[in-house]
């Protein structure tokens, strides 16, 4: 790993996205965005709906390779060596990524055979994760039965089982109960306590965004308009902004713009909600 | 769990050493993908049965009908026995195409992702899928044959036998199953799935010697048939499952065809399902 490290501008830099570039055809989804994001913080995205917040992630967790540009992830450069990405990371994606016909357990023995951690640390493994995500009660039911927040709950444990250095959450909270939220996010913050997990979380609750993100990095039509902890965007916005305002006077009216191609998305989720209630 | 001083990868000491993890890292994740297949269907095994009533149909209506004409049947065969083998082929191929319809139902929910994020070799995960259509396969050749048993079919119970009936099934199940992914990875959608495996199965059904012999068939059509893996699985299935029952083109040749086509599908599904995530 230390040869790879030299990739790294600095030792406490663990993301480092240089104008990376998507398109689709004619349409710009990600364009030329960069940023840098240190070790252990917790970095938001936010932006409207159609923005290209899924398009970056899908690509620094190697679903979908770039058009252009590059980004180093957990010291490995994401075209290069996209195993290696992939094995220090963690992903939570918006959509299920439990499986409903499985176990809680089952869902995470998966999990852990993937990720090749060896057999005898397994099922030690796999039962602290679930102590710590309070789901040990829940172990051995069908996840088809399991509450929105415990299915999260479960996808961010099987997302930790390799010790990821990064953990990827696009929108961690989308479709739960006020209760369920915070319980998802006191762990979150455990783990960035324990282990100095780096999180890179899209939401579109803006108070969870402010409460919780070191930074936030506003993207709009593909491109990162804004980059900054909370207060500082909030400053520049002038006195007494909040974030929204922030959001508005960067974003404006557009939002409505990209619904359409937002369609087959909203479907998916849609379907995926009723299908596990 | 990300303990710094309890890293994720384990040093290798030696090159053999590394290699030897590769390689038990593979069967690791390939077994994964199949057991949990397997574990689902242990949670729901009632899709087996209603799966099991098509073949089982097949041999009591239209083989008992079939049964009655002339000339259908070569090789001293009764037509009941001929059939047998090629409805055995027959429910393989359709279990295997439902390999498709849920490979599109887990990027609809998102669990694909969770398999594409995951370090795991794109063709660990093909196979792995394939594996699990082969356990799905497996069942439905136990129920094909007691049936077959049941009508007095001539099965062939000698182990040797039987042993290189579930290897054709296998390797049959794991070819049409990787197929069908290959299906899904191109048209995305249940709805163009469902469409498109309508218009892949019946060809692929009907220009074989499942149900009949390919000397009865029209010279274009028959050619067409050379062509078709499940004509070679059949042919194996004939000489292994019957009593009295002989491979046209020899068992080395049914065998390559159905191993050298999988290899090719495997590799080819391996490349487009890390598409699926996009």
């Amino acid at each position: 790993m230390g040869v790879t490290m030299t990739d790294n501008p600095s030792p406490h830099v663990t993301v480092d996205v240089r104008d990376l570039t998507r398109r689709f055809g004619d349409l710009v989804a990600v364009d030329h965005a960069s940023f840098t994001i240190a070790e252990g913080e917790i970095f938001g995205l936010i932006g409207p709906n159609g923005a290209g917040k899924s398009t970056l992630i899908k690509m620094l967790t190697t679903l979908l390779p770039p058009t252009s540009g590059s980004a180093i992830v957990a010291g490995y450069d994401i075209v290069q060596r996209p195993g290696e990405v992939r094995r220090h990371i963690g992903y939570v994606p918006q959509l299920l990524s439990a499986d409903g016909s499985l176990s809680g357990y089952e869902n995470l023995l998966l999990s852990a055979r993937l990720y090749g951690i060896p057999g005898r640390e397994r099922s030690q493994r796999i039962a602290r994760a679930l102590a710590r995500m309070g789901l040990s009660e829940a172990a051995h039911h069908l996840v088809g039965h399991y509450s929105g927040g415990m299915i999260r709950r479960l996808e961010i444990a099987q997302s930790l089982l390799h010790r990821p250095k990064i953990l990827f959450l696009d929108e961690p909270t989308v479709g739960l109960d006020p209760a369920a939220r915070e319980t998802v996010w006191d762990h979150v913050l455990d783990l960035r306590e324990s282990f100095r997990t780096t999180m890179i979380v899209t939401s579109h609750h803006m108070d969870e965004i402010e409460q919780f993100c070191d930074r936030i990095a506003l993207v709009d039509r593909g491109r990162t308009a804004a980059i900054g902890t909370p207060a500082a965007l909030k400053a520049e916005a002038g006195p007494g902004a909040t974030l929204d305002d922030v959001f508005i006077r960067l974003v404006g009216g557009k939002s409505e713009s990209e619904a359409e191609e937002r369609y087959g998305e909203t479907r998916r989720a849609r379907r995926a909600a009723s299908e596990h209630g | 769990m990300a303990r710094p001083d309890a890293p994720a990868a384990r040093p290798a000491n030696t090159a053999e050493e590394a290699v030897g993890r590769t390689i038990g890292d593979y069967a690791t994740q390939v077994f994964g993908v199949a057991a949990a297949e397997v574990q689902k269907l242990h949670h729901d095994p009632l899709e087996l049965f209603t799966r099991a009533v098509q073949p089982v149909l097949w041999l009591l209506l239209f083989g008992e009908v079939m049964a009655q004409v002339r000339g259908v049947s070569p090789q001293n065969l009764r037509y009941l026995d001929f059939l047998s083998a090629g409805i055995l082929a027959q429910s393989v191929l359709f279990v295997a195409i439902f390999n498709g319809i849920s490979a599109i139902w887990e990027r609809d929910l998102g669990v694909l992702q969770r398999y594409l994020v995951s370090p795991a070799p794109r063709s660990a995960l093909v196979i792995g899928k394939a594996i699990s259509g082969c356990v799905r396969a497996l069942s439905q050749a136990l129920i094909v044959y007691l049936v077959a048993l049941v009508l007095g079919v001539g099965v062939a119970l000698n182990p040797a036998k039987i042993v290189g009936v579930i290897v054709a099934i296998a390797l049959g199940s794991a070819l049409f199953s990787t197929f069908s992914l290959i299906i899904a990875c191109l048209v995305k959608t249940r709805e163009r799935f469902m469409g498109i495996g309508q218009v892949l199965t019946m060809p692929i059904f009907f220009a074989s010697n499942a149900i009949y012999p390919l000397s009865l068939m029209p010279p274009w059509l028959r050619a067409v048939s050379h062509l078709n893996p499940l004509t070679y699985e059949v042919d194996a299935l004939r000489d292994l499952m019957l009593v009295g029952g002989a491979s046209d083109y020899g068992l080395p040749l049914d065998f390559g065809v159905l191993i050298g086509t999988g290899a090719a599908l495997t590799a080819i599904a391996a490349k487009m399902y890390a598409r699926m995530g996009y």
